[in-house]
């Protein structure tokens, strides 16, 4: 077992990779009453074309499959797996991002067994035809629900709108026609590829005894056998560098239109160091031009263009980038051109050292703040981990982000052809 | 399990609470008065405006760049409801200066400007700023508008307003629309003052800190009239009407939303607290409650079926997402639980596995700032004082009987379903 101290930030970090493959990470909290454990696959929504296990062609799955397994994962011959839980006294959940699918516990109690049960849930699949069926009710529902919700409308519209082939523009839960195809058959074929110890990052955190806690994940995982896997093959597709639709419209029955501006990265880079530092780039440049001390939000909030829900956000994953822009606002239109003329005038030359490096501070209270929460340290380090970085560099990388840097992302991003709008208007009757 | 020194200065209830869990230091103030019709409006536009400025910091850029030099201080304001007491909250969250290196004066700063934002707000004359005060009229009018679309708070928020009509806790926290206009920069001033000399005030310090220390800033930046405290009078829980009211609501929605309200005599004073927080957990609570099964999992007609109580005015809430034609079926699933819950058809097993899981969700609301000071305020809107330690044991010691008798006091008063511009529930009547 390894150990990394970090000192400035008074954690301690422990490590060991199973000889199965399984990455194994512990971060012992004093004073918290929880333990929160996620078990993560490096499998999310965008990978519905790859080799299966075993098989040497490309294959293309229905979409929202990954999440669909995450929904049949907690069904088990002999129930479902949230009543094992409760009855232990922890509340379980997971959850489906475009690069990730992860199950979770938290609990103050039994958590060595809360633990087990994780662990062995999430490493016996049961499918059925019968319970797939089901299934596709319960989840056809929260595909209604997001339906009805114009907030994941004009944030998913808007993704839509950046990308021509990738699969980030479909929808994580898929259609209710894609689920449709969903069988058990090719759940079992996902599972297989990409829930492989190999591709799968544990994190616990919490007042635990990391010796004894280590132990039993070797034991537990020393009982199972899993096939020799290499490393899964996805497809690799073919992205144009500028955006596909400049402008989506979406009406909807609604009393405030919605907009947000779309900034597509043409690149991003693969190396984990450096996608690190062109993320937290980004961050900043946006917090910048847009925070609530810049006078852009200033003017546009005197102007009524926008309220509280404004927000802007940058989303890097394996080979993506972009960032999203806006909120709700009175008129769609002019909110979408004032936010691209900020965009697309912005003079690198120009950019103040001193409001970069407030920007700076402001992100170092807003890193120290996030790590009171055990579920933002879990999630972010598996996030980085897979991409070959490392949650704890963020410090020291923010403070050592130079104007130079912050100016390319600019140059590089903010050109007409990377930004795409989305707006939710009121719908005529 | 909780370290909490309450404190008096002045009319302020000082609550610290030491601990070297966090990162960083956490204020929170909080201001309660009646709920109100005549009140309810600008209460919900006053710590908008006084988060927009100060004497010091006149405009929200001015704030906002103090607060960005604060490492990123974060400055929340937001109103809630908990019975018919109306409550503003204002929280500052600010790095323990411990974990930088040139260790800067942040907790004092932060508590200063908090001090300032409520006692030295940034003012034209005698009244606030009146381009603030409209630019903030504006903001909670959208604010107030954006609950129509967003379809599961909105069925939420209807069935209050029809299941509690003419009673105080039908107002929303966040005001009405066709009050806002009328509000002034000069009569806001009014009410502000007023508020503070009226209103119950307390702030909470959760962090690296020494009660002593708090104390002293305190006394010395909180300079506020003395006053005799008011009495609290216990809350009174309404009694369901006898017969059902059951309310349908037409929009373009793809997915409708079922939502029942229910009277149960019992809220956050009363002996039977304990009993029914189970009764909830068993019936609707949690992911293995009567609700998630039978709706969720073995009926698959939603992706979220669930109860939530409201404590301090005894109602228990359910709400649903179902298909528009699945009304019928959905709702006699739904009056078959509680049928359940009412003749003690639940296993002693169901009662274990509820304590442990309601155990575990105060001990984890314990771990966040904002939670542990949620816990703990409950005790000042409360005539009734419980600490951490008493809601363990009460918890624990709820027997099936408890929970069967409370089952009979819980009483359907509304249904309301939100569903799309045709078919399902056509009154009411037809079923699928």
């Amino acid at each position: 077992m390894e150990k990394q101290v970090y000192e400035t930030l008074g954690e301690t970090l422990f490590y060991e990779k199973m000889e199965n493959g399984l990455d194994v990470y512990i971060l012992p909290k004093k004073g918290f009453h929880k333990t929160y454990a996620t078990f993560t696959t490096n499998y999310g929504s965008v990978d519905n074309q790859f080799v299966p296990l075993g098989k040497t062609e490309m294959k293309r799955v229905p979409d929202g499959i990954a999440h669909f397994l995450e929904h049949k994962l907690f069904e088990k011959e002999d129930g479902d797996v949230f009543q094992q839980f409760s009855k232990q006294g922890a509340s379980a959940n997971a959850f489906t991002t475009f690069t990730r699918t992860a199950y979770l516990f938290s609990s103050t109690d039994n958590v060595e067994k809360n633990l087990e049960t994780l662990i062995d849930f999430v490493q016996t699949p049961y499918f059925s035809d019968k319970t797939v069926e089901k299934e596709k009710g319960i989840i056809g529902q929260e595909i209604r629900m997001y339906d009805d919700n114009p907030d994941w409308r004009v944030y998913f519209g808007a993704i839509e709108s950046m990308y021509h082939n990738h699969p980030v523009k479909i929808d994580i839960a898929g259609t209710v026609e894609s689920i449709a195809k969903i069988t058990k058959e090719l759940l079992y074929e996902c599972y297989e590829t990409f829930y492989h110890p190999s591709n799968m990052l544990l994190f616990v955190v919490g007042p635990v005894d990391e010796q004894k806690m280590m132990q039993q994940i070797r034991d537990n995982q020393a009982k199972k056998s899993f096939p020799p896997a290499p490393e899964v093959k996805r497809f690799a597709y073919e992205e144009p560098s500028a955006v596909a639709e400049k402008k989506k419209i979406i009406p909807m029955h609604v009393q405030t239109n919605k907009c947000f501006v779309g900034i597509k990265a043409p690149s991003v880079p693969n190396t984990g160091g450096q996608k690190l530092r062109h993320e937290l780039a980004f961050h900043v440049l946006l917090d910048y031009l847009f925070g609530k001390s810049s006078p852009h939000y200033e003017r546009l909030y005197r102007e009524g263009l926008i309220d509280d829900t404004f927000m802007y956000d940058y989303t890097e994953e394996r080979e993506f980038g972009f960032a999203l822009v806006g909120g709700d606002t009175r008129d769609a239109e002019r909110l979408a051109s004032e936010i691209q003329t900020v965009l697309l005038s912005l003079d690198v030359d120009a950019i103040k050292k001193e409001e970069i490096e407030r920007v700076k501070k402001k992100k170092i209270g807003a890193f120290l703040r996030a790590l009171n929460s055990p579920e933002y340290i879990a999630n972010q380090f598996t996030r980085y981990a897979f991409y070959g970085a490392s949650l704890f560099d963020i410090l020291p990388v923010l403070s050592a982000l130079t104007i130079d840097e912050i100016a390319d992302v600019a140059s590089a991003c903010f050109r007409d052809s990377q930004l795409a709008v989305c707006e939710v208007v009121p719908k005529e009757s | 399990m909780v370290d909490e020194k309450v404190t008096a200065v002045g009319p302020v209830r000082v609550h610290t609470i030491p601990t070297d869990k966090y990162k960083t230091n956490t204020i929170v103030w909080k201001m309660k008065a009646p709920l109100a019709k005549e009140t309810v409006t600008m209460r919900a536009l006053l710590p908008h405006v006084l988060q927009s400025g100060t004497a010091d910091y006149p405009s929200v850029k001015a704030l906002r760049t103090h607060l960005d030099e604060l490492y990123g201080a974060t400055l929340q304001v937001d109103l809630s409801k908990k019975g018919e007491q109306h409550v503003v909250t204002i929280r500052i969250d600010v790095a323990n200066e411990q974990f930088l290196p040139e260790r800067p004066a942040l907790f004092d700063k932060a508590l200063q400007l908090l001090a300032d934002l409520l006692l030295r707000p940034a003012l034209d004359g005698g009244r606030f700023v009146p381009e603030i005060v409209e630019q903030e009229k504006r903001a909670l009018r959208q604010r107030i508008q954006a609950v129509y679309d967003d379809k599961m708070r909105y069925a939420n928020m209807r069935l209050v307003q029809e299941m509690c009509k003419g009673e105080p806790y039908a107002l929303s926290p966040n005001g009405e629309l066709e009050d806002v206009d009328a509000i002034t920069a000069e009569g806001l001033y009014r009410y502000y003052e007023q508020a503070l000399a009226d209103d119950e005030l307390d702030l909470y310090v959760i962090g690296d800190v020494e009660e002593e220390k708090v104390l002293a800033a305190v006394t010395n930046r909180f300079a506020l009239p003395t006053r005799s405290p008011s009495a609290q009078a216990p809350l009174a829980p309404t009694k369901a009407r006898g017969e059902v009211n059951e309310v349908i609501e037409r929009q373009d929605v793809k997915q409708g939303k079922l939502n029942m309200g229910y009277r149960t005599d019992v809220t956050y004073e009363d002996d039977d607290y304990y009993a029914l927080q189970l009764f909830n957990g068993i019936f609707g609570g949690f992911s293995h409650s009567k609700l998630f099964i039978n709706v969720r999992e073995k009926a698959s007609l939603a992706y979220y079926a669930a109860s939530r109580l409201e404590s301090h005015k005894g109602l228990l809430m359910v709400m649903s997402g179902i298909e528009p034609a699945h009304y019928e079926k959905a709702r006699r699933i739904i009056d078959e639980q509680m049928q359940a819950m009412k003749n003690g058809d639940f296993t002693d097993e169901e009662m274990v596995q509820t304590k442990a899981v309601i155990r575990n969700q105060l001990l984890e609301t314990l771990d966040t700032p904002r939670g542990l000071v949620e816990v703990l305020y409950h005790n000042v809107v409360s005539t009734r004082q419980r600490s951490i330690e008493e809601w363990l044991t009460g918890t624990d010691q709820v027997t099936r009987e408890d929970v069967v008798r409370v089952a009979g006091k819980v009483a359907l008063d509304t249904v309301y379903f939100l569903t799309g511009m045709e078919g399902g529930a056509d009154d009411g009547k037809t079923g699928v």
